[in-house]
């Protein structure tokens, strides 16, 4: 392994977007257990610095492949596809406007009467939708349809910010 | 000298090459330093037998200086030379420290390098030199205990210390001549102490109150593995708090003006926290102050604490949700720190969490046996240590961007060490330099976050602007301390700066406090220094042999074979040699000469490492 390594080579994990997480995590703390620098805290100082880099290698790459639209990029990156944000999906009117009824459905939580039913009502679509994304995503990876697929990542993009704007009004509610 | 023995990953050392390390914490109000014997942590003890160092210092007018109890006896008749908390105040600015509160009883002076000293009679003393006295107290009374001087130190600090707060507690160590295995996270200290590691598995909460700080980290265990997802906290929120309130309602009780001269509120602050230990056991107690006398009841008690009790309960639910889990599916809390003796308290967090807290060992030693415990495989004692701690940074680092904003490139809550690139460019036509601001802290404005470190990329290229490429690199290794470098891409130029904190000391400062302390002679700072550098030598050599017989004919050319054969010779006739700088040369030279051989080596291990999956688990599927 290298410090360029390819991070699903370094999981030991075939090349596509699904993943087993469980098999994923344990694969990350076996890695962990041998080459975290407290292992080499007692070696020599060219052995306790590679440490250091091969440790935070494996703990960018595990950050990656746990994330659902972080691993859709990188897939996507690998084959010379750099998704920029949400410029591809400016085209598609129809989820600009879906996106903009969500955002202001959301707003008006805020002051509903029963703020926490109307968040959790709000909040249940909103997820199965993120899901559907992912399993549209993987398999539009697995077709080689991969104009689709930056879409669908764009699209992913959104709904988890989405999620993080639900998870922070909860909190603010609290 | 005996050589220090380097284990083959695997093989474990000969078992009477026992290495003496302890576990060090340094608290706010109360220090602690323990060590395994027998496989067993214990707390040592000073020669009247008492565990707990108060975290006190005093310096008189002769120079003479007092740690621990004598220094605390001196708190309320002298006040302003007798230095308690300093935790509170390490790697602080003096606004930062300004905003802590003005009841500080201190009398601060700026220094040249933004970091504030208290003036004491024995002349201006910073956090970082008080600091420094209590570790050497208790490197005493451990290179007593142990009959011999120490290899290493696990320190703990609370998981919310910012960069300047750690950078400060490592420089406290390097003052008291200690080196430094680790600096730990407290509540990972905690789990580990009460041998949560022997589950398989499970999600703990530590919940961590101390005198000056409070911390909630949510854990998980999966068999061995302790991967912090969360913390939270207040870095300056605590028992101090509580003691304050109740001096402040003692206070207001006997019809004291709100401004006291030092001794006076040092009186109420003993009367207070009296009291509030008193309350541990029983229903109310007895409170005179001034001529006033009157009772305290736990209900009162317990409506004085709620704002700061409730400030912890909101920063749990949030570490809670920022670790992805729900309340519920905290298996285990655990208790730490002092004011976790507080009924109230433990009543709270009970409710809280739906199951009572753990609190059989004593919270204020468990943070201590824990890093005996992590001391002790790090050291080598423990090779084949079951246990490992993946950590993570407590904040958000990031640089300044156009218009004062912060950009996060390490987002807080990631797991440690991590490396992250961000590339930049220039604002204007032939911009010849870039300022590189790092900042640390959740805020979008600049201003509202920490300043970190500030440097310069300069000779940049002339180029239209937007056409630069600065890549800047930002790189935190395991004790969480940061390093940060820039890179023009195009030009290949590059800057770098270990990152010091705006308030802390720079290296020079810290080699010369060394050479200005009189409890470390000239001769005395020599010979360690010596005696450091014999040290690597030995590990180098040792290492770099047992490579070259595993492994070298297959992974090196002859010659390059013959190039480290060549210079590990050298090293070894000079290693037993009196200049430490010859011998630090030496070594790195070594160092660089088999960077590529160790580069090679790691890979190597880790094919196999991934291998074995390949066979088991493309098999099964």
């Amino acid at each position: 392994m290298d410090l360029t390594s390819d991070y699903f080579e370094i999981f030991g994990l075939p090349d596509a977007y699904e993943v087993d997480t469980q098999m994923l995590a344990e694969r990350y703390r076996e890695l962990q257990k041998q080459f975290h620098p407290d292992r080499y805290a007692s070696k020599s100082a060219v052995q306790q610095k590679l440490a250091v880099q091969y440790t935070a290698l494996i703990n960018q790459a595990y950050a990656i492949l746990r994330s659902p639209v972080e691993r859709a990029q990188y897939l996507l990156s690998r084959k010379g596809l750099e998704n920029n944000g949400e410029n591809s999906t400016v085209n598609d009117s129809e989820f600009l406007l879906t996106q903009m009824t969500l955002r202001e459905a959301l707003l008006e939580i805020r002051d509903a009467a029963d703020p926490f039913d109307e968040l959790e009502k709000f909040a249940a679509p909103v997820k199965l939708e993120y899901g559907k994304l992912q399993r549209s995503f993987a398999d539009q990876y697995s077709r080689e349809r991969l104009e689709e697929a930056v879409e669908t990542v764009a699209k992913m993009q959104f709904y988890r910010k989405l999620q993080q704007e639900i998870e922070q009004l909860e909190e603010e509610l609290d | 000298m005996a050589l220090l023995q380097i284990s083959e990953p695997g093989l474990s050392p000969e078992p009477h090459q026992h290495r003496r390390a302890v576990g060090i914490d340094l608290g706010t109000t109360n220090s602690l330093v323990a060590t395994v014997r027998s496989g067993t942590p214990e707390t040592l003890p000073d020669k009247q037998g008492r565990h707990l160092l108060p975290s006190v210092v005093h310096y008189g007018k002769g120079g003479e200086i007092q740690v621990g109890s004598a220094a605390r006896r001196r708190l309320v008749e002298n006040p302003l030379d007798t230095l308690a908390s300093v935790k509170r105040y390490m790697g602080r600015g003096v606004e930062d420290i300004a905003r802590l509160g003005s009841e500080l009883p201190y009398q601060l002076v700026d220094s040249d390098n933004g970091m504030p000293s208290f003036q004491t009679a024995g002349g201006a003393i910073s956090p970082v030199a008080a600091s420094a006295e209590i570790l050497e107290a208790l490197e005493q009374r451990a290179e007593l205990a142990l009959d011999g001087s120490l290899d290493g130190a696990v320190i703990t600090v609370p998981a919310y210390f910012d960069d300047a707060q750690r950078q400060a507690t490592k420089d406290a160590a390097t003052l008291a001549g200690i080196k430094v295995l680790r600096l730990l996270n407290e509540p990972t200290a905690a789990a580990i102490a009460y041998g949560l590691d022997q589950q398989d598995q499970g999600v703990i909460a530590v919940y961590d109150l101390g005198g000056g700080t409070f911390d909630i980290s949510i854990l998980r265990l999966t068999r061995g593995v302790f991967e912090v997802l969360a913390t939270g906290g207040d870095s300056a929120l605590g028992g101090d708090d509580f003691d304050r309130a109740i001096a402040e309602w003692i206070g207001r009780q006997a019809g004291l003006p709100d401004a006291l001269d030092p001794s006076q509120q040092r009186m109420l602050l003993e009367a207070a926290r009296a009291a509030k230990e008193q309350l541990t056991e029983q229903q109310q107690v007895d409170v005179a102050a001034a001529g006033w006398r009157g009772t305290l009841g736990r209900e009162q008690l317990g409506e004085l604490l709620k704002p700061y009790i409730d400030k912890t309960l909101r920063a749990c639910k949030k570490a809670v949700r920022d670790a992805g889990l729900e309340i519920g599916q905290v298996d285990n809390i655990v208790m730490v720190g002092g004011s976790t003796r507080t009924p109230r308290v433990r009543e709270q967090v009970a409710q809280l969490f739906g199951k009572p807290p753990l609190v059989d060992l004593d919270p204020d030693r468990v943070v201590a046996l824990g890093a005996a415990i992590q001391a002790d495989i790090l050291v080598g004692n423990k090779p084949d240590g079951e246990i490992l701690l993946l950590d993570v940074i407590p904040l958000s680092l990031g640089l300044e961007t156009m218009g004062g904003l912060t950009e996060k490139i390490i987002h807080r809550n990631t797991t440690i060490p991590v490396a992250k690139a961000q590339e930049f460019t220039t604002f204007k036509d032939g911009q010849a330099a870039m300022a590189i601001h790092v900042l640390q802290g959740e805020r979008e404005l600049v201003s509202d976050n920490r300043s970190l470190a500030r440097f310069e990329l300069r000779d940049i290229p002339p180029m239209v602007a937007g056409a630069a490429k600065v890549r800047v690199v930002f790189q935190v290794d395991a004790d969480g301390l940061l390093s940060v470098t820039a890179k023009e891409l195009t030009s290949g130029v590059e800057a770098r700066v270990e990152v010091k904190p705006s308030y802390g000391l720079s290296d020079e400062e810290v080699t010369s406090m060394l050479k200005a302390s009189y409890t470390h002679a000239k001769e005395d700072m020599q010979a360690r220094a010596l005696k450091e550098q014999q040290v690597e030598a030995d590990r180098m050599i040792e290492d770099l042999t047992a490579a070259l017989a595993a492994d070298g004919r297959e992974l090196l050319s002859e010659e390059e074979y013959h190039c480290l054969e060549v210079a590990l010779k050298d090293l070894r006739s000079l290693a037993s040699s009196e200049d430490h700088r010859l011998i630090a040369r030496h070594i790195e030279m070594v160092a660089k000469a088999s960077e590529t051989f160790a580069a090679r080596r790691m890979d190597v291990s880790i094919k196999k490492a991934l291998s074995g999956h390949h066979l088991t688990d493309f098999d099964e599927q």
